[in-house]
């Protein structure tokens, strides 16, 4: 088991250099380089430009210097002082404000994965069980709209039917006197009001995916061979059920988790901006529209990295649960 | 019985106080419906199982040989169905139950299930589940039916693991099956199915997926515990050297029918049904000379949707009377002696001529 | 059986009573293909939802070609006048008009609404005269399927955006765009899936453990942020021309690896079947063993993969467009139409705008559904 775990380590390595290269990339991809940009827009807001300031920042991210070298100083700023960069847009430091969003940013993330679960999984159950049967049918017709309709369509139609039918505002994550208030009871209670709305809104397309996931696994496992012998044994409809093609549908449950995972991130931006949540999907929408570059690569940075390590964790629950894995290769 | 398998509470079996056989099936159809129409897969197989004795149920694949072992523990799905006939099921104390009648999923069904009658199967790796160790299966199976702690099932199931010659049973335990070989998971499915001290052990085609010097070892034990527990045992298999090898009964069926069955001695050397005979013209033999060609049979096994009229096998069979073979029901069994018995419009006369 | 390289000796191999090779399971070898496309087609008919979502596929499609001619108006044409100007329908007392408008200007905020008035009546017919375009892009023409008989008077059957645009004729146009910028996406998803997704299998070993890494790569990445990332980096100063392919090139990068990951199973599972190792003995060489006898063996799952990749591709263009990332005014997409409804005040006086996410949706299920049943129709085994 260690050994395995310490083996996904070690191939996360090459892809978390990977989506650093491509951040890096995204910095670069725009015409000219942070300093034009930066020193053309004060110019158009009518500013001063501070020559000196100019050189020392030149001298700050290696611009000037080969890519390759710009690449090490801008990781090396990252990860030995945790220093991503300035945003020019709010002329603060971009570690700040993605510390600001970040966190309800993974506790919008988390809650919606365990929502799909909790949902997915007994939807997903009956309709192996009772396979034809109306509630399938209901839950396949409900499964292929879930995929079928984009989520931030969900959410603007959830903002529309809460303003013209119950006269009530659904966007946000806070009432606005909680809104600049330090964290209390009342601000996480408040929280919790406004989350269910936007957690919905993610869950659908991947429950709707895990629904048929789960569905397609449970009915192949119903007819193994084992299935029948274990029947063969005298063993309880119900306790077999449980015990043994359950179990084993449980597991592609588990890794799916690495491809719900980073379409839920990818769906938390376009929700978040229709919803105008406070996370970091709005923040990374404006960095890309005002070619805030190193805030923009930053959020893809951080989320990417969360995203796989995310990956990581349900590969290790995934061995944890399916001895093949843990056994086989180590 | 060897100590080490009488910890069952069941009461030790009487050495078939009358002749009445364990199991008699009488007439059993069982029919898969598919969209192109219904596959008579078991259609009207009849034959017993007495106490004690090794049954082979030999056959080509297709004629309805497992289908019809499934039948007798209701383990037939959907699309698959028993549409009539009786499994009768007679136990030690002259209670006869039909199984054909029960409800598959009905406790009376799943009381014989494992209990009384136990099953092993082709496949014994997809047999296991890879998820759960040996011990959580063995142990398992013996809980479903014996009042027995973890830790007498535990103990109980060491001594079923090392009686059908697994090495090092304790730690066998704690292994899963993709860590044994093909051989070492069929013994671990033999000691499941002999858990509870079944009355008859069925085994369908247990050594097919298997290498051939692993299936030996496999049908040596086989015949060493029956032996050893005096349980009557039904084999399936499309190989005659096996049947050579175990039987003292043998069942010939051919597109769902029963068309010949007897002791294994009269099988092999008076054949009386064509097909039979077909069947083992069929095996290579040493000491027939360099030259000699194997006889084939002709044709192929019609898809059981296209059941021939008469006689099942007399689109292929060289002996087959014009107007006679190809019309009606087929012909009906002729009884010849005790425990013999075939379905051919020759049987008796053309037997005695060969 | 044709005496192909997949047939195995059928002479006397089985001496046990098995009797003969039943059939062969696996991809037909390259000469069958027609009738295995043949009953591809009959298991398809049987699945009705399946051809249901193909009509409509097909339908779509035939919007999306004849558009100019379908839609009451060109993508340019506007009136001022009518801003966010609601629905009428369309009425039949001796010949078809629909209700005119009045306004009504609401003194303290100015807003202007309008209200559907029946005292007027804008007659309307079937090919009428409107603006010229050219058919198919090459015959020029003039006559619409239907409109208003009187050229300039209001007509919006399915309502009107802010700056007075028919929705209904910029839906039909969009459905251009939006339908077949999946197609280019996934034609390059394509080639890079079955390039790199059969060298993988075909190869296995090493080549296979690092082109699945790069394939694991970028599965683990949230894509979204991805493509907005590159969206955001395209030159402001590229045409609309320039900036469809470059998007379509951008939702292909990330969309290709689930096709590869498709094509390396199953190449994986051909490599041990017979013909292919007879096909080798032969002395095909790799190409000739890959082009000719297991592509087209996996071609129909292909097919259906291709047309479930076809919906994401859809959706994925909606969402780059809708956050202004994506394509942009003039180019008409369903997602560009949607930008328009992002403001929940703007929804509240006119909720038709929500319109173009019911084309997404209709068109998204039509193409699973039709991808669905071949899939199903393509392997019958599978499950």
């Amino acid at each position: 088991m260690l050994s395995y775990v310490a083996r996904r380590c070690l191939y996360m390595i090459p892809t978390l250099f990977g989506i650093s290269v491509v951040a890096f990339a995204i910095i670069q991809l725009p015409p000219g380089d942070y300093l034009t940009t930066l020193v053309s827009r004060l110019e158009n807001q009518g500013e001063s430009v501070d020559r000196a300031q100019l050189e020392s920042l030149r001298e700050r991210y290696g611009l000037g210097d080969p890519l390759a070298s710009q690449y090490v100083t801008w990781m090396s700023s990252i990860l030995f002082h945790g220093d991503f960069g300035q945003s020019f847009e709010y002329s603060r430091p971009v570690a700040d404000l993605v510390a600001d969003r970040l966190p309800l940013t993974v506790v919008l993330a988390v809650t919606t994965l365990l929502t799909t679960w909790l949902l997915a999984f007994p939807i997903g159950l009956y309709s192996a069980v009772r396979q034809y049967s109306p509630g399938d049918y209901l839950a396949t017709i409900v499964g292929f709209l879930g995929l079928a309709i984009p989520n931030f369509m969900i959410a603007l139609l959830l903002m529309y039917l809460g303003q013209t039918v119950f006269g009530m505002s659904v966007g946000g994550l806070f009432s606005p006197e909680f809104e600049d208030a330090a964290w209390n009871l009342g601000k996480v209670i408040d929280l919790l009001g406004h989350l269910w709305v936007p957690v919905l809104v993610l869950a659908t397309a991947g429950t709707a995916g895990l629904i048929r996931v789960l569905r397609a696994n449970l009915l192949d496992e119903l007819h193994r061979p084992y299935v029948v012998a274990a029947r063969a044994r005298g063993m309880p409809e119900r306790k077999l059920l449980v015990r043994y093609p359950l179990r084993a549908a449980l597991n592609p449950f588990v890794s799916t988790v690495g491809y719900v995972l980073p379409a839920l991130v990818s769906g938390e931006v376009v929700v978040a901006q229709v919803l105008s949540l406070p996370t970091t999907g709005p923040l990374l929408l404006n960095a890309l529209r005002s070619q805030d570059m190193y805030l923009a690569s930053s959020v893809i940075l951080i989320v990417s990295v969360l995203t796989v390590i995310g990956t990581l964790l349900s590969d290790v629950l995934l061995a944890w649960l399916d001895p093949r894995v843990r056994l086989d290769q180590g | 019985m060897p100590p080490d398998l009488t910890t069952a509470p069941a009461a030790p079996r009487p050495a078939a106080p009358d002749h009445a056989p364990l199991l008699e099936i009488e007439g059993l159809k069982t029919h898969v419906d598919t969209p192109e129409g219904i596959v008579r897969a078991v259609d009207g197989a009849g034959f017993s199982v007495p106490r004690g004795k090794i049954v082979c149920l030999v056959g080509e694949s297709g004629c309805g040989k497992s289908m019809t072992a499934r039948s007798v523990l209701g383990l037939v799905e959907p699309p698959s169905r028993i549409v009539e006939g009786a499994i009768r099921w007679h136990r030690d104390g002259g209670e006869s139950v039909d199984l054909a009648a029960l409800d598959p999923r009905g406790e009376a069904m799943r009381a014989v299930r494992g209990r009384e009658i136990a099953m092993v199967f082709q496949e014994p790796m997809a047999a296991l589940s890879a998820l759960h160790t040996i011990g959580d299966q063995v142990i398992e199976a013996i809980r479903l039916h014996l009042p027995l702690s973890r830790e007498e099932a535990e103990e109980r199931a060491v001594r079923l693991l090392t009686r059908v010659g697994i090495p090092r049973a304790a730690e066998r335990l704690r292994s899963y099956s993709f860590q044994l070989s093909g051989g070492m998971c069929q013994r671990v499915m033999i000691a499941i199915a002999l858990a509870c001290d079944p009355a008859l052990l069925i085994a369908d085609e247990p050594t097919t997926a298997l290498d051939v010097t692993t299936q030996a070892r496999i049908l040596d034990l086989l015949g060493d515990l029956q032996a050893d527990t005096g349980m009557s045992v039904l084999f399936i298999t499309h190989d005659l050297g096996v049947v050579a090898e175990i039987a003292d009964e043998v069942v010939v069926m051919y597109l769902g029918t029963v068309v010949e069955h007897g002791p294994v001695d009269d099988i092999f050397h008076h054949p009386q049904h064509p097909y039979t005979r077909a069947l083992l013209g069929s095996v290579p033999r040493l000491g027939t000379g360099p030259r000699q060609r194997l006889d084939t049979i002709r044709g192929t096994v019609p898809h059981p949707s296209e059941r021939p009229e008469g006689c099942p096998f007399h689109p292929r069979c060289d002996v087959a009377v014009a107007g006679v073979c190809d019309r009606g029901e087929g012909p009906v069994e002729v009884a010849l002696g005790a425990s013999r018995g075939v379905r051919c419009v020759h049987a008796g006369a053309e037997g005695s001529a060969s | 059986m044709t005496g192909l390289a997949a047939a195995p000796g059928a002479a006397g191999t089985t001496q046990t009573p098995e009797g003969p090779p039943t059939e062969k399971k696996g991809g037909a070898p390259p000469r069958d293909s027609a009738s295995q496309w043949r009953l591809v087609w009959r298991r398809f008919r049987r699945h009705r939802l399946a051809m249901l979502g193909l009509a409509v596929t097909a339908a779509l499609y035939l919007v999306a070609i004849f558009a100019d001619f379908l839609a009451p108006f060109g993508t340019e044409h506007f009136d001022e006048d009518y801003p966010y100007a609601p629905p009428q329908t369309i009425q039949f007392d001796g010949g078809l008009h629909v209700d005119g408008y009045t306004t009504a200007v609401d003194n303290e905020t100015y807003e202007q609404t309008f209200t559907t008035d029946p005292s007027q009546r804008i007659p309307v017919g079937f090919f009428v005269r409107g603006e010229e375009y050219r058919l198919l892009g090459l015959i020029p023409w003039d006559r619409h399927l239907f409109g208003p008989t009187e050229p300039g008077a209001p007509m919006y059957l399915l309502g009107a955006d802010r700056t007075g645009h028919d929705l209904l004729s910029q839906l039909i146009h969009g459905t251009r765009v939006s339908m077949t910028i999946g197609l280019i996406g996934v034609v390059v998803a394509f080639v890079l899936g079955v390039v790199l997704g059969g060298l993988s299998g075909y190869l296995a070993g090493r080549a296979d453990t690092v082109i699945q890494r790069v394939v694991e790569f970028f599965m683990s990445l949230p894509s979204l942020p991805l493509w907005l990332g590159l969206a955001a980096a395209l030159p402001p100063e590229w045409g609309p021309l320039q900036r469809y392919f470059a998007i379509s090139v951008v939702l292909a990068l990330i969309g290709w690896t689930h096709l590869a990951r498709e094509v390396r199973g199953r190449f994986l599972a051909l490599r041990e079947e017979q013909f292919v190792t007879a096909a080798r003995l032969d002395g095909c060489g790799r190409r000739r063993v890959i082009l000719g006898h297991m592509l087209p063996s996996v071609s129909s799952h292909l097919i259906a993969q291709l047309s479930l990749s076809v919906p994401a591709m859809i959706l994925a263009e909606t969402a780059l467009s809708f956050l202004g990332l994506g394509l942009q005014a003039p180019v008409v997409s369903w997602g560009v139409l949607l930008q328009d409804a992002q403001n929940v005040r703007v929804l509240e006086t006119a909720p038709w705008l929500m319109i173009p996410g019911l084309a997404v949706v209709v068109a998204v299920l039509a193409l699973n559904f039709a991808g669905d049943g071949l899939r199903d129709a393509a392997d019958p085994y599978r499950r």
